[in-house]
């Protein structure tokens, strides 16, 4: 398998956030996330950034909405 | 109903309009990214609920009730805008697509491979959301943003719309708009980095 780059594993991740990666995607994701702490800062980032954005617009509706974010 | 009662419901709902207005603006252009339409949805809400203001009982706060409506006519303005949007959605994921390959590649070395400047800890997200000049930054960072970007985002992120339900709305194809949402994301994160976490001023 070919290894990810940092590059491409930040549209991974944002991707991640809309829709369910297939598989290969995800493992593949997974692997890199595993030996890369920069890409693993850049992910929680991105969850901190959701979580900021939906309290700045101050909505509730999307609270519930399933975590689809997990690798 | 009698006169006096009526008189003063009108009164209530004219007063608890005012009161909103400004929020509900607010609440409509962070969503909309265009004042005239966001005033039109505004108007179109404050219309609706006079109308139907007898079925507003204090079930629930005025405000609650108000963003209740205003939902359903910030999506009718999304619909109705459409194929502006649409327009002005593709020329931004063109511009996107071309742009893509080196928009961001500042942040990464030059093989691609490996960060040039890697993503720091960002510390405790829970003490960050409790400063309130925080909030003024993350509002600079998304007003930022191109509008057609935000409005995706927006749309994502601030209605929770799904990616489907965006590209049904916009008529863009999925691959446009996940561009969007990775630059809106990439550029909010870049800010808050600048702007926030780099920012020693912040600290008072």
């Amino acid at each position: 398998m070919k290894l990810l780059s940092c590059k491409d594993a930040t549209k991974l991740m944002s991707q991640a956030m809309d829709i369910k990666l297939s598989l290969p995607k995800r493992l593949a994701l997974r692997l890199h996330l595993a030996i890369c702490a920069s890409c693993c800062h850049f992910r929680t980032q991105m969850s901190f950034i959701r979580d900021a954005c939906r309290r700045f617009a101050g909505t509730d509706e999307v609270r519930d909405e399933k975590q689809r974010d997990r690798v | 109903m009698d006169d006096d009662a009526l008189y003063a419901s009108k009164q209530e709902a004219h007063k608890a309009l005012e009161e909103n207005r400004v929020y509900l603006f607010r609440y409509a252009l962070l969503r909309l990214r265009d004042k005239g339409a966001a005033e039109d949805a505004v108007q179109e809400t404050l219309l609706a609920a006079l109308e139907n203001r007898s079925q507003f009982s204090g079930r629930s706060s005025a405000r609650t009730w108000l963003v209740g409506i205003l939902k359903h006519k910030i999506i009718d303005q999304i619909r109705r805008h459409s194929r502006d949007a649409k327009l002005y959605a593709q020329h931004d994921a063109h511009y996107n697509s071309m742009g893509d390959e080196s928009d961001f590649d500042s942040l990464f070395a030059r093989d691609g491979r490996h960060w040039d400047r890697p993503p720091q800890d960002w510390g405790n997200p829970d003490k960050t959301l409790e400063q309130k000049k925080f909030w003024e930054a993350i509002e600079l960072c998304i007003n930022l943003l191109p509008a057609n970007t935000a409005r995706v985002f927006a749309m994502r992120e601030f209605m929770g719309l799904s990616t489907d339900e965006i590209c049904k709305d916009l008529e863009i194809t999925a691959t446009n708009c996940w561009v969007m949402l990775y630059r809106a994301r990439m550029s909010l994160r870049e800010c808050l980095q600048l702007n926030w976490f780099d920012n020693e001023e912040r600290k008072e």
